[in-house]
């Protein structure tokens, strides 16, 4: 089988489905210039025009509310942001409008719609260019969250959420773009709201999702050199939350430990502690576990940049704090960064 | 209760011309005496839901819904019932959702302040000040692209004008070249804050002259003029293949929200509200229509009907069976 990468993975689903369905348009602040949005859009414009392919004005509310209005009216918008953090702009349309319009109508109104926007880290962006906030979105009923970690789940999940009919928040790693594996070229979904066990363990569960898995297969790597068997949760969807998996997982190791890409105070590794309390309560060794940025606006300058994110060691610590083992030499493993760029495969 | 001979004087109405005028005050005066028997129910406190009254300013509503036709697809205000009764004129469905039963479009989960029904031509209503217009927007690219012979509207108060939301909408119509009808119902007021504190400007049909919408504004009370004029600012959008602004000057009867007279209050003038209703908009459509010869006994016939249309509705709601509790978690996610 041919690999692709993550980019190519969404691009590939966003040109099938066009295809099979006209009512699917893509646009956003930069959609159609040369950059394509970090090439995720690459020929869509050559292919499907300015009709479905389209720039518009600065504004994230108003062009959020075009969106839900050609929703209910019977289209399939795709709208793309190039970070995360500019969705904060268009948080009265998501949460007021968006995610209420079936509700509220009786189930009259629908909205077909997914909502793209990528997380930015490292080479300076800032505290304005590197939030994720998914835990925002998935605290609102009636949004669903995405955010795959492997290019075969977005292409998957993706394909799922352009034929889903309630607003989908569709989050990407901008890290996760270059990582490449094999992905089937024809159309296929991954279901909304189903986790995935990336690794394999018998003796501690990650419940994690995009980057942060990524940085947890570090650490499990490593802790697997020591005789240490971890299990990846790589929950994919956040709301609906696969709490079954994730239950199942814990039973079976006895402990528990929440990675996350975002703040950890309400989030959702928080989110993930409780789960686990209500439902493993019997099983756990030691209580559930959480980490996550540091919880202060992200730094710009590299070194406390590297203080702000967890990474693989921060995982390797925790772990070995949970489980009362003896620190392991960290001083020669490969770190990820925006230079040593991650490209797979998982 | 009058009893007349319909029969006869509907084929003299037709024959005379007066089908528009007759079809103006049907739903002028259903919105009045729906609204009526909210002022005579509402303190029996089985409606609860914070009521926005349209009350002194039906004519915008009904003018503009008559020059839409059946292809007007309205998104509306926390402040509608006068909108969607001029839409849908669907009485059942207003009290059976103000009453939060079974047979609401929405079962209750929307109310006043949400009023949709979509097959009928009012897709929503927001309770957010100007977050519909971004929605009237999108839609009308909808009905672009599937190249339906639809045309959206959105009714919004002046209130709306300060909102990013407004200008965002007007730019991004402006450069799509959509046709969305934007229709300011101005009645001076953003809940008790007036103009003065709140507008940068002088005027906005001169401000929206400046972008590349058609705008215009009218000042009457007279549905037959508003009417036709939005009829004809349709054409000219439809032409131009721009968008249009209306703004309706009109007057709140009542306070922001609930059913009294707030003049007490005194934050407004009650001498210019007594203008207003001197000229009301169902008192002066009555009178034209007579006026034009129209007999006494139609418009009683029509009256009769309405009301008792209303009180049906009105008991209707009251008896039908409100949600069952797990009804509570159905639709979140369709």
């Amino acid at each position: 089988m041919r690999k692709i990468s993550y980019a190519g993975a969404v691009n590939e689903a966003l040109a099938q489905q066009m295809r099979l369905d006209p009512s699917i348009f893509v646009y956003g602040i930069g959609v159609p210039d040369h950059k394509r949005i970090f090439g995720t859009l690459n020929g869509l414009l050559e292919e499907f025009g300015t009709e479905r392919c389209f720039d518009t004005p600065l504004c994230e509310d108003t062009m959020t509310g075009f969106g839900v209005g050609a929703a209910v009216s019977g289209m399939r918008p795709v709208h793309v942001h190039i970070r995360v953090d500019f969705l904060l702009l268009a948080m009265n349309q998501l949460v007021n409008m968006a995610s209420t319009m079936a509700y509220g109508s009786g189930g009259k109104l629908q909205v077909p719609m997914v909502i793209r926007a990528i997380v930015g880290r490292g080479w300076g962006q800032g505290y304005q260019h590197s939030k994720s906030l998914h835990s925002f979105f998935a605290h609102v009923p009636g949004l669903k969250v995405v955010l795959p970690t492997t290019p075969y789940d977005a292409k998957g999940l993706m394909t799922a959420a352009l034929q889903e009919n309630s607003p989908t928040v569709f989050i990407e790693h901008r890290w996760l773009h270059w990582a490449e594996e094999e992905v089937p070229e024809s159309s296929y979904t991954v279901p909304i709201g189903k986790a995935r066990i990336l690794r394999e363990g018998t003796d501690l569960t990650i419940v994690t999702a995009s980057w942060m898995a990524v940085e947890s297969l570090r650490a499990a790597e490593v802790l697997s050199r020591r005789g240490i068997s971890i299990e990846v949760v790589d929950l994919r969807t956040i709301s609906p939350l696969d709490e079954a998996t994730i239950a199942a997982s814990v039973a079976k190791t006895g402990y528990c430990l929440a990675a996350d890409g975002d703040w950890v105070p309400y989030g959702l590794a928080s989110e993930i502690s409780a789960v686990v309390s209500e439902q493993c309560f019997g099983q756990l060794k030691a209580p559930v576990a959480r980490i996550g940025f540091a919880f202060t606006p992200c730094p710009t300058v590299r070194c406390l940049e590297d203080e702000f994110y967890p990474n693989f060691g921060r995982i390797v610590r925790k772990v070995e704090s949970m489980l009362s083992l003896e620190p392991t030499d960290l001083r020669d493993e490969f770190s990820y960064s925006h230079e040593r760029k991650f490209k797979g495969p998982f | 209760m009058i009893k007349v001979d319909l029969n006869a004087t509907v084929a003299d109405t037709e024959d005379r011309g007066w089908e528009l005028g007759l079809s103006a005050y049907r739903k002028l005066f259903l919105i009045r005496e729906a609204e009526n028997a909210i002022l005579r129910y509402y303190p029996e406190d089985e409606m609860k839901s914070p009521m926005h009254m349209s009350m002194g300013q039906e004519a915008g509503a009904v003018g503009v819904c008559l020059a839409l036709r059946e292809r007007g697809q309205i998104f509306a205000t926390y402040r509608s019932h006068a909108a969607f009764l001029a839409r849908t004129e669907n009485v059942h469905a207003f009290f059976a959702e103000l009453y939060g039963r079974t047979t609401g479009p929405a079962q209750g989960k929307g109310g006043s302040m949400h009023l949709s029904l979509p097959a009928e031509g009012h897709v929503c209503s927001s309770a957010i000040v100007g977050s519909c217009l971004p929605l009237a927007v999108g839609a009308a690219f909808a009905y672009r692209s599937r190249r339906e012979d639809k045309i959206s509207c959105v009714f919004f108060g002046d209130g709306a004008l300060d909102e990013g939301a407004f200008w965002e909408s007007i730019n991004t119509a402006c450069v799509m070249k959509l046709p969305v009808i934007f229709v300011c119902e101005d009645n001076d007021w953003a809940v008790h804050t007036g103009r003065e504190a709140r507008a940068g400007y002088d005027s906005i049909v001169q401000v929206m002259r400046k972008t590349r919408c058609l705008a215009e504004s009218m000042d009457t009370t007279d549905v037959e003029k508003i009417a036709a004029f939005t009829s004809n600012l349709i054409d000219q959008a439809q032409q131009k293949q721009t968008p249009a602004f209306l703004r309706l000057k009109c007057c709140r009867y009542l306070e922001h929200v609930g059913i009294n007279s707030d003049l007490a209050a005194g934050y407004r003038s009650a001498a210019e509200v007594d203008s207003w209703r001197a000229r009301d908009p169902i008192d002066s459509q009555r009178q034209r229509l007579r006026q034009r010869g129209l007999p006494e006994a139609v418009l009683l016939n029509l009256e009769a009907e309405v009301l008792q249309t209303i009180e049906a509705a009105v008991t209707a709601a009251k008896n039908a069976a409100p949600p069952s509790p797990a009804e509570l978690w159905t639709g979140v996610l369709p």
